[in-house]
């Protein structure tokens, strides 16, 4: 994973619209988990992402941060194409995930979200369902029905999300039992129950006191040794912390792509500095 | 000077607080005054014969209301089966699925169509169904009640759709889950109580009326054995009752409108517990935001 890093692929030059160049005879379907080149969101006639282009490795925590109405947020929920659900907005750009194209025609933005999971800011658990309802919720709504697969998928997600050992012995209680921590961890299983490729994450532990907040961040340490996870975060120590490559977002636009390390001590830009130092954002 | 402002501040402040609470009282008494008018005058009459047998021919003392009470119920089961599919599947409409126009067309329809008087309703449905039909019957009543009842479901469906956090919904479609998925097992279900409040509602709103089952359901002074068959109602058997001349039916008519107002105060508590129940929708939002530490 260092090799990676210190590819000097990762150098970025601002403001050429590739970032990264391709490395050069590697299967690049393999090199890479998103390819996002030249993307442009419009919400209305507001222009909210302007030409972004960045590579995300897999394997690997990646970080996206920047103040707030930046774009982080927007950004990532063009890689699971959830703006097509909200009238008005436009996607221009290509973004490929392994490859594939998820903006091609005839690409069902359903599929694409079941190969790209996605925890929210808010923990949003389904209040009517119990934890294990709420566990296996991917799964039966796709049709899957044996209940052997059920139940050995939901003790999987739930051990993978660290919330076995605290909810074994009341999986049939109702989800809003839970505290808010508990919460958000039964939304990471609920989003791995249905076995995605990368995990999306918006500030999934900004609403956390500190003690669950660590959890979350030692869980995604865990999660990364078999997925790509792209996490949006205010909280700077959090990027440093979790990520080894973090994207600095300013108004709209990729300001700064690279390593963790190199991003919070040794930054290009100007603004990438100001804004880790503090000074702004 | 100033001692006397702040007393006639007082004054003022008394008298608007005066004007509140006298106007407060006029929304209680009614009800408090039916009740204890309708108890008074017809709890005489409401004896184990009430609900169990006929109506009596004339000067023929004792006799009930079965067959209207199982009439009422039959029509409100009747309206059921068009207004609450209608309903719901409208007000799932509004809330998820339909373009901006088109649901401004729909919202627009429900909205006059809640405040269309009663009696066009029975119009309608006689000129659609009794003439064609050429008779009256229990299906042309129920449909006039289901007629009715849908455009108070669909809006309260839809409200209550509305309260669904859109959380919910996103964290369903980034589990890769079918759009119809997601409004069934997710929306609809949460949203559950509160639809079920307006069913009750509109089914309480309808039973005690009379006008559009004037020349639908008509009345019916026996059992009737087929649907498409008139059939007694309260409602109007209330009516016929208490506009004769005998001393007998108006007291059975009171006893009648007792039960009529018992059904429908029986309906909203009902409403009331289905909402305050454990673990409902709404209080669980009302649990999540203390177990959750504000933003960070």
């Amino acid at each position: 994973m260092t090799k990676e890093i210190q590819s000097p692929a990762l150098k970025t030059a601002p403001p050429a619209p590739a970032r990264i160049a391709p490395a050069a005879s590697a299967p690049a379907a393999a090199a890479v988990t998103f390819d996002v080149r030249q993307l442009n969101v419009w919400f209305g006639s507001n222009h909210v992402l302007r030409g972004v282009s960045l590579e995300i490795l897999p394997k690997a925590v990646t970080a996206i941060i920047g103040p707030s109405g930046c774009g982080k947020s927007t950004f990532l929920r063009a890689l699971n194409r959830m703006h097509d659900l909200v009238p008005g907005a436009r996607v221009e750009g290509r973004i490929t995930l392994f490859g594939e194209d998820l903006y091609a025609r005839g690409v069902d933005a359903t599929l694409v979200r079941r190969r790209v999971g996605m925890v929210f800011q808010k923990s949003n658990p389904f209040p009517t369902m119990t934890i294990a309802e709420n566990a296996t919720v991917g799964l039966r709504l796709n049709g899957l029905r044996q209940k052997d697969v059920l139940q050995e998928r939901m003790e999987r997600s739930l051990r993978m999300a660290a919330l076995w050992d605290e909810v074994k012995d009341r999986l049939h209680a109702n989800a809003m039992s839970l505290s808010g921590g508990q919460q958000q961890r039964l939304c990471i299983a609920r989003a791995l129950a249905i076995e995605p490729e990368v995990l999306l994450m918006d500030e999934p532990a900004s609403a956390l006191d500190p003690l669950a907040t660590a959890k979350i961040e030692e869980l995604i340490l865990q999660l990364k040794q078999d997925y790509t996870i792209v996490i949006v975060t205010h909280n700077m120590q959090q990027a440093a912390r979790i990520s080894s490559h973090t994207a600095f977002f300013y108004l709209g636009e990729l300001i700064e792509f690279d390593q963790t390390s190199r991003i919070f001590t040794n930054p290009k830009e100007k603004q990438t500095e100001d804004y880790v130092t503090g000074r702004f954002g | 000077m100033n001692n006397w402002r702040h007393h006639w501040r007082k004054i003022k402040s008394a008298i608007v607080s005066g004007f509140c609470l006298i106007s407060a009282g006029v929304v209680i008494a009614p009800l408090a005054l039916v009740l204890f008018y309708l108890l008074k005058a017809g709890a005489s009459s409401l004896d184990p014969h009430f609900f169990t047998q006929l109506p009596k021919p004339v000067g023929e003392s004792g006799g009930g209301m079965a067959n209207a009470i199982v009439g009422s119920l039959t029509l409100l089961g009747l309206a059921a089966l068009v207004g609450i599919p209608i309903g719901v599947l409208a007000g799932v409409y509004l809330s998820e699925f339909g373009s901006p126009r088109m649901k401004w067309a729909v919202r627009f329809a429900a909205d006059i169509l809640n405040g269309t008087p009663s009696i066009v309703w029975g119009i309608v449905v006689y000129a659609l169904v009794v003439l064609p039909m050429q008779g009256y019957s229990a299906y042309a009543g129920g449909l006039a009640l289901g007629f009715m009842m849908i455009p108070i479901i669909t809006r309260t469906t839809e409200e209550m759709l509305a309260l669904v956090p859109n959380g919910y919904r996103e964290a369903a479609f980034a589990l890769g889950i079918p759009h119809w998925r997601i409004v069934l097992n997710v929306v609809l279900k949460t949203a559950s109580r509160g639809i079920i409040t307006g069913i009750l509602l509109a089914a309480a709103r309808v039973a005690g009326e009379t006008a559009p089952l004037l020349f639908t359901a008509f009345g019916n002074s026996f059992w009737s054995h087929r649907l498409s068959e008139p059939i007694a109602a309260l409602p109007l058997q209330i009516y016929v009752y208490a506009i004769s001349p005998y001393d007998d039916w108006h007291r059975q008519a009171w006893a009648g409108a007792l039960v009529l107002i018992l059904f429908a105060l029986a309906l909203n508590i009902g409403v009331r517990v289905v909402t305050r129940g454990r673990l409902g929708f709404f209080a669980g939002r009302r649990i999540q935001p203390a177990s959750t530490s504000g933003p960070g």
